[in-house]
Parts: structure tokens; C-alpha cells; sequence
């Protein structure tokens, strides 16, 4: 159960980690980036790693993706 | 076949071979071997008085290296604020401008939803951040959810009220005293004759909110900094998209 529960995870990590690279346009990779933070945030959880998952949590799915769309506004408004 | 491709395959086929050999050497899945982790599982809560095994760690044995990560912190945090502020050739627009342009952009449902997320949010952050030496979680996990409810009153449309809540003034005494108090623990070790950052306060009864010495005062300290600091970052990126222009000329 451990072990397909892990592999699970760590497949779920190498599809999104893979989409990531794959999506073109930054405004989707962020969210998409999100995603694969969640995915983190659940293989950190099943390797027993819970302050890990914690931290991959707030800053891979919450933070780093309002940076990137803050800062996409910015260069956007920029070029207007 | 180009030349390019077949250098290409030569290479790809030499370092998937490498990486096979290297991960062959390898100690199987779930098999750690090193000493430094059962070493610090059987010693952490009785020397420290601390539940969790990884904030002695962090915020004890190995303190100092945490003191540097949070002044990387800080200067990330610094750097970008500096950069982000109006320049020469930018101009602030004026207030009434601000809410007029910002009012509509916001859905009804998704105010409703950011707003009431805020309250769980900070509960969440401060529970994450005084139980860092009883369960998983502290200073950084804790103030990274609790600058997250500070995104969502941005999100939520509210940014005049995210400018009350947060005066600047408040975010820049929040995010040095978060970075100082760290150091100004580490520096009570050494008046009492012991080492920098050395846990010289009362460790208290494991499993107590009170307890495990100086690791909950320095997760306090950490948790402001960050979340401070985070918060600051937000607060200055917004004023840059939404409100600073360049200067017509």
C-alpha cells in the first residue's frame, strides 16, 4: 500500500515536473509550476518528510507563483 | 545524419550511462544509513526538552548556519525592495486613481472566498509558528502562511486596507527586528559565558508550549522576519504594477 501510495507520488512529481518545462507560456507555467509544487508537497508528506512538505508547500504553490505573475505584470506594464 | 545529432547521442548515451552507474551505488529506497540522524533522534528531546527532532537541529545544533540563512533572507528581501522603489524617471499616481482602478477589477466570488480564507490563514501561521518544537512546522513555514493571508487581502481587492494593515513604517521595524532579535538570542548565549546561540533559557517539560529553551523565542523571531519580510516584497511589487508609472515625457 506504502509502495504504490510512493510511486503514485513520485510519478505524479515527474508528469507535472515535465509539463512544466513543456508549457510555453509563463502567465500558465506558473500555474502549472503550482501544481507540481503540490505534487512535491504530497511525495514530501509520503516520505515521511512533513517540515519539508510544509515549506514546499507555502513557497512552491503560494509564493513563487505570486511572484511570478507580479512580476509579469510589471514587465508587461513596462513594455505599454 | 547532421553532425550535430550525432554528437548529441554520443553524449546523451554517455551520460545516461554514468548516471546508471552512479545510482547503482546507491544504498536502497528507505535504507539511510548515515549516524548524524539516529544520533539526533535519540539525544534532541532529552538534551533540548524539544518533540520535534528538526528544530533542534535547525535553530540549535546547527543555529548559526541558520543565522545566515535568515540575513540571506533579509537581504534578498532588501535588494528587492530597493529595486522595486519609484524611480527618477517614475512618478506615483494619486490616490483617488488608486481606487477608482482598482474597484472593479475584482469578482465578487473571489472576494468572498479570499476574504474568509484571511482568519484560518493567520490562525494556521501563528499555531505553524509557536509549535515549531513540538510538531513539524516553525518560524519560516508559519510566516510564509501568515504573509499568504496578507497576499489574500490583496487578492481580495482590498489594497487600500492591505496599505492600513500594513504602514511601511511597521513593515520595516517588523522585518529588522525579526532579523535582529535572532541575533540578539544568539548574543544572550555569550553574555553568560557560553556559546553564540548556545540554549541558555529554561528548557521547561517536553511537550509543553513553554518549553525547549530559546528554539520557540528564535521561531517568533524567524516567523516576523518572514513573514514580514514576504509581505514587504508583495506590498512593493503591487505598488509598482499597479500605481507607479513612467513619467510622460
Amino acid at each position: 500500500m506504502t509502495a504504490a501510495v510512493q510511486a503514485v507520488s513520485m510519478l505524479a512529481v515527474g508528469v507535472l515536473g515535465a509539463l512544466v518545462v513543456l508549457t510555453r507560456r509563463p502567465e500558465n507555467q506558473a500555474m502549472v509550476f503550482s501544481m507540481y509544487g503540490l505534487a512535491l508537497t504530497v511525495l514530501f508528506l509520503v516520505l515521511q518528510a512533513p517540515d519539508v512538505a510544509l515549506s514546499e508547500l507555502v513557497v512552491g504553490a503560494v509564493a513563487y507563483p505570486v511572484m511570478i505573475f507580479l512580476t509579469l505584470a510589471k514587465v508587461r506594464r513596462r513594455e505599454e | 545524419m547532421r553532425p550535430r545529432l550525432v554528437l548529441f547521442l554520443v553524449g546523451a548515451l554517455g551520460g545516461i550511462l554514468l548516471l546508471a552507474w552512479g545510482l547503482w551505488g546507491l544504498p536502497g529506497f528507505g535504507h539511510y544509513r548515515g549516524p548524524y540522524g539516529n544520533q539526533i533522534n535519540a539525544r534532541a528531546a532529552k538534551e533540548r526538552h524539544s518533540s520535534s527532532a528538526v528544530a533542534p537541529v535547525v535553530f540549535d545544533y546547527r543555529g548559526f548556519d541558520t543565522v545566515g540563512e535568515e540575513l540571506i533572507l533579509f537581504a534578498a528581501v532588501m535588494g528587492v525592495i530597493v529595486l522595486l522603489r519609484a524611480q527618477r524617471e517614475e512618478h506615483e499616481e494619486p490616490a483617488r486613481l488608486r481606487t477608482e482602478e482598482l474597484s472593479f477589477r475584482v469578482s465578487e466570488s473571489s472576494r468572498v472566498v479570499a476574504l474568509a480564507l484571511i482568519p484560518p490563514t493567520v490562525v494556521l501561521g501563528l499555531y505553524v509558528v509557536v509549535h515549531g518544537h513540538l510538531s513539524p512546522g516553525g518560524g519560516f513555514q508559519g510566516g510564509v502562511a501568515l504573509a499568504a493571508a496578507g497576499v489574500l487581502l490583496y487578492l481580495a481587492g482590498e489594497y487600500l486596507s492591505f496599505q492600513r494593515v500594513y504602514p511601511v513604517a511597521l513593515l520595516d521595524l517588523g522585518e529588522a527586528g525579526g532579523a535582529g532579535g535572532f541575533i540578539v538570542i544568539g548574543l544572550v548565549g555569550l553574555f553568560t559565558g557560553a556559546a553564540y546561540l548556545s540554549n541558555v533559557f529554561p528548557l521547561g517539560i517536553t511537550g509543553t508550549l513553554f518549553s525547549a529553551g530559546t528554539i520557540p523565542v528564535i521561531n517568533v523571531f524567524v516567523g516576523v522576519e518572514v513573514a514580514v519580510g514576504i509581505v514587504f516584497m508583495v506590498y512593493e511589487f503591487v505598488e509598482q504594477t499597479l500605481l507607479v508609472r513612467r513619467r510622460s515625457s
